[in-house]
Formats: structure tokens, sequence, C-alpha cells
């Protein structure tokens, strides 16, 4: 699957395309097909999401699992700051990095 | 310490409502990201993994208590309450908001601090040694001298927008703690027959073409300086490349033309230089020195009482000897076991405020190790100091020791990374985190980067690690032999590289070797020069 992410121009907080909006949580993330580069330059000209790409990700239960580490670990936080990650009441939410 | 004029103040000011006015037109969608990032990045402002980070520039890594508590106040108002202390000296902030950066810059500017130069193809943050002003072995103190490369080098029209970024250090000691020559230039002041000059060296880098600088001029007089290190940038701006980043840098200049063919244009270009009046009239570097002035040091001499063992091994591993009687340099660790190297959290900024007015003539300074200095300490004072230390966490009596890593953000927060830096550097403190191990294994600098791009020095490091992408997987390459000291270096790869557990014991297994092998008061990185690599790759690679 191919998502959808970038960086909320504003607040620079990872996002993830949703289908109709943007997430910070790669969860509520879509998978955007074919249609990822017309979104992308809409989303980007309205302003909406600064400096988005389009990454590989897996489908999994809890959710899309980006492919490389470097977009996992910009959907969680960094591996070394459980506490400013997105869960920091789970210190084996890092586990889902590696 | 340097203090702003009216002329510094209002520059600062200006540029603040400047970037401010840029900001808004982008958040209002006036200008897009491609015409807003030039503009950002000249104002430190990166997007990053997470957030915009901003690097706030410290000069020649010097700051007051005063500064000091801006930073620690930075980090808990607008980021998340801590900072990063970066190997140019700088802290950086990771977690900023694009609409808070210009009150975050309007607020640094009340204590005459910006973040304008810390990024861009442009002069950056001149560095310097961390001891300047207080080390027994200086010929004269650097920081006038850097002091005045800053002034000559912020919004210098010509070198704005060079080939690419370019950095500058400047030392007056024989030891060099500034891997001065792995700047594009590096500076040693010295003296010739009584008469102040510097060696000039150009060239040098780290990244992915390392390359230490060459002598370009054995002694450019004091008044000359600056016209000959325009000539230096003129050279460059005018032949550098600008088709192809990765060969942009002076360099890449140097090497393909030859140290002697830039020589030769140095010195023409200086002949003409020379004559336009750049070199500033003595009284401003009066002006600028009497900054730098010594501070009111007590007469007495009380050496500290050594009783308590702790603080002892500190005093031994930490605090360095003074110029002046009575006075010790003290180095804080930003390297506890397990912990990130270079973060501080506010409050342990703010504790290092407080010691430095109470105990360092108000002055501190950020080291290249991102370590933290205080360099005016009466030994009296030393065990006061330590037990604030302690309490704070911030008594690791480790400086220099094999847990001193110097590792880069890395992929945990840097975009540009391919491997986490800060695990590997939390695993090898960890395993090596007995201070009689560390103790016996003496100086061993090691360094990680994780990417090529070679923030973390790693090729400057006696054991050097650089992480990097194999197929999605981190995977970690070791580097034997190099070093950013007067004995510099860079270092070699040794073979396949490792995962992330693998270096770590890769490393164990050549601490091992040095201990088997080593003679005498060797220290790692003198062994392995004499006793060559096949040891240590025998033991490794097995």
């Amino acid at each position: 699957m191919k998502l959808l992410t970038g960086n909320d121009l504003v607040s620079g907080a990872v996002t993830w395309w949703t289908g109709n909006g943007w997430s910070i949580h790669v969860e509520d993330a879509t998978d955007v097909g074919e249609h990822g580069e017309a979104i992308l330059h809409a989303e980007e000209g309205a302003r909406r999401v600064n400096a988005p790409y389009i990454i590989d990700a897996l489908p999994t239960e809890d959710g899309p699992r980006p492919a490389h580490i470097k977009d996992r670990i910009r959907a969680l936080g960094p591996t070394v700051r459980t506490d400013l990650t997105l869960k920091p009441a789970d210190p084996t939410a890092g586990d889902w990095i590696i | 310490m340097y203090k702003y004029d009216n002329y510094d103040q209002a520059m600062v000011d200006a540029r603040v409502a400047e970037f401010r006015d840029q900001i808004n037109r982008r958040i209002a969608g006036e200008i897009t990201e491609d015409q807003f990032k030039p503009l950002r990045l000249m104002n430190g402002l990166y997007l990053q993994l997470h957030a915009y980070m901003l690097r706030v520039a410290i000069p020649y890594g010097t700051l007051d208590s005063r500064q000091m508590r801006m930073l620690a106040h930075i980090a808990r108002k607008y980021d998340r309450d801590y900072g990063h202390f970066t190997t140019r000296q700088n802290i950086q902030y990771n977690w900023i908001k694009l609409e808070d950066c210009a009150d975050i810059l309007e607020e640094l500017a009340t204590v005459e601090m910006h973040a304008i130069q810390t990024s861009g193809n442009c002069i950056r943050n001149i560095s310097s040694d961390q001891y300047a002003g207080a080390a027994a072995d200086e010929v004269t103190d650097p920081r006038p001298w850097a002091e005045l490369l800053r002034q000559w080098s912020t919004f210098h029209p010509e070198f704005s927008y060079l080939p690419r970024k370019f950095k500058i250090a400047v030392i007056a000691s024989p030891e060099d703690r500034a891997a001065m020559r792995l700047h594009d230039i590096g500076l040693e002041l010295v003296r010739q027959d009584g008469e102040l000059g510097a060696r000039v060296f150009v060239g040098g880098g780290m990244g992915r073409t390392p390359m230490i600088a060459p002598e370009i001029n054995p002694f450019v007089k004091a008044d000359d300086l600056l016209s000959y290190l325009e000539a230096c940038l003129r050279v460059y701006n005018r032949y550098g490349r600008r088709d192809n980043m990765y060969k942009a840098r002076i360099k890449i200049l140097i090497h393909e033309i030859g140290a002697d063919a830039y020589r030769r244009q140095v010195a023409e270009e200086f002949a003409h230089v020379k004559t336009l009046g750049i070199d500033p009239p003595l009284a401003e570097l009066e002006r600028i020195s009497a900054f730098f002035a010594p501070p009111a040091y007590d007469a007495a001499n009380i050496e500290p009482d050594r009783n308590d063992p702790d603080f002892a091994v500190w005093l031994d591993q930490n605090v360095k000897p003074h110029k002046q009687a009575g006075y010790a340099i003290v180095n804080i660790s930003l390297k506890p076991i397990g912990g990130i190297p270079g973060d501080a959290t506010s409050k342990q900024i703010d504790i290092m405020a407080d010691l430095a007015e109470k105990y360092s003539f108000d002055e501190l300074r950020v080291t290249h190790a991102q370590n933290v200095v205080l360099p005016y300490v009466a030994k009296r004072d030393l065990y006061a100091v330590w037990q604030t230390l302690r309490d704070a966490e911030l008594a690791d009596a480790n400086l220099d020791l094999i847990s001193d890593i110097i590792a880069c953000p890395g992929l945990d927060y840097c975009s540009l990374a391919n491997a986490r830096s800060i695990p590997v550097a939390q695993k090898i403190a960890t395993r090596f985190a007995d201070m009689d191990r560390q103790r016996d294994l003496g100086e061993l600098k090691l360094k990680i980067s994780g990417c090529i791009n070679a923030c973390g020095h790693h090729h400057a490091g006696h054991i050097g690690i650089l992480g990097v992408d194999k197929k999605g997987v981190e995977n970690y390459q070791l580097t034997f032999g190099g070093s950013g000291a007067e004995d510099v270096s860079i270092g070699k790869i040794i073979g396949p590289g490792f995962d992330e557990d693998g270096v770590v014991d890769a490393v164990e297994k050549a601490t091992e070797v040095y201990k088997a092998l080593r003679e005498g008061d060797e220290r790692f990185v003198d062994t392995y020069r004499r006793v060559g690599l096949e040891p240590f790759k025998e033991a490794i690679y097995g």
C-alpha cells in the first residue's frame, strides 16, 4: 500500500493523509494507491501540509506500518525518548519501529 | 565577553522583524516552501523528522549565565524541556513550531543571541578552543580574533551565497582542542619573532570526502589576516563548483587544483584585497580585545581536599590546568551513562548558568565534543561545584574516555540520517559503564555519525562509527585511527559493517586487543598506529 505523509506547515508535526484530511496518527492513514501525486499537489498548494511525499507501507492488524524505519520513527517518535512519542505510556511501543 | 554595540543589536533586531514577516507570509500562502526554505535556513530553521528544528548560534561556544538561562527558557517555553548541544558549539531545539519561531528569536535577541547563518551556504558559526583565555598553553586569547571573524563574516554580502557552507575554526595553542584542521579554514595563532600572526590551513573537512587541510600559509601577520581570509574566500567563491553539491566544498577545489595553485591564486588576490582597507584599525582591535580582558582573579591558591573518592576521580578526569594559579578549568560532561550525548534539560541548563554566575566569572563554553566548560573556577570552589553538578546528574567523570561519545542526532531526529546514532552511543557507554574499566582504557575518543555527512565526526574518532542504510536495515561501519587533535588523521574502515549489537561487541573486542598490545602510556590510537589494523581485524572478524 502507499501512504501520503508530510509535516503540518505551522506546527511541523508529522501528519498522514486519511482520505479526507490529515492525522498525526499513522493508524488513520489510508492507501492512496495511484492518486498520491494528485493529492500531494492539491494539499501542498492549499498549505495543509509541508514537504509531503509518498511511501510504501504494509497493512497490518494494527493499521499501516511504513516499510522504512525512517518513516516508522516519524510515525511514533524518537526511539531514545519514549516519553516524547505519541504513546508515552507504552514503553514497548518502540518495538513496533524496530 | 563581547557585548553588542548599537549596530549589532539593530542588525539582529531587524533580522528578527524581517523573518517574522517572512514567516507570516509563508503561513498566509504568499510565498511557497521553495521560496521560504532558503530564508528559514539562513535563520537556522530546518524541517526535521518530527518537527521544525532551530539551531541557535553560540559564537565560538562562549556565553554568559543570562544567555544560558535564556536557552533553558526557550527549551521550557517553546520546546520539550531540553536542548541538544552540537559539534559546532551551538544548541539545537528539536520540537519547534513555525508560528513560535519569530517570538523565540525575539527573546534570544534580548540577550544578544540569534540563529543567523547557522545554516545555508555561508560562513557558519566561528568555532574555537573551549579553553580560550584560560589555557596554559595559548600564545594569545583566540576569542578577540574569533569575534572579529564573526563580525566580518556576519551578513558579508559577497559570501552569503557561497558554493557550499563554510566553517572556520581559530585556536592559539599547539594542542588542538577544536579539530582545527578539519575545517574549511583553520587558523592557529602563533608568534614569530614576537609578532602575532596565524598559520592558515585551508580545505579540511569531514563529510563524504574527509580531508585534512593543508597549510596554505605558514605565517600571515595579524594585521593582514582579514584581507588574507577575504582572498581565500574570493578564490573559492570564484572557482568552487556550483554544479554538484557533493563537490562544492573548498576541500574539493583545493584537492583538484592543488594546494600550490590555490596558494598562488590567494597570493594574487591578496595583493589586490590588501589595498581595499579591510583590516580593522588598531583601535577597533583594542576595542574588541577589551571585552576579553582576564577576570579579576583572586590571588589565593587553595588546593581542594581530595578526601571524597568520587570527587577525586572527577578532579583527575574532568578538571584541567589553568594559566592562572589557584584556578582550574571545569569540564561538565553531558554524557551520562546511557544518556543522550549533548542533551541537557532546562533545569540542568539553569544549574550550569547558576554555577557560571557564582563560580566562573559568569562565563561558560560549549565544546565541539558536546560538553560544557566553566573556564574560570577557583580551586577552593571545586568541591562545591562538583557537589552541585553531582546533584544535577552532571558530574560524570568521563571526559575523553570511551563513554564521552560524540554522536549526531541520527535517525531518531535527523531527516538526512540513514541510521540511528544515539542508541549505539547508549549501548557502548552502558557496556563500559564501570569507571575503573574506562579509566584503564584511558583516552579513547569514540565518535558516531548516522550518515556520511559526518556531523558526529566519526572520521576523527580514535574509533569511528558510521551508520548506513543497508537495504532498509541499519548497519554500522567501524573506522580506526582518526583524530581531530594536533595529531590529526582520518580513520580507516576496518571491514564489513555490523548490526547495532554487533558493533558494540566489535568495539569491546578492539579494546581487548588494545589492552593486550599496548606499551607504556600508549593510548588506543597510538597502539593502533604502531601495530596496524591486522590484530584488531583478526579479533573482530575471527
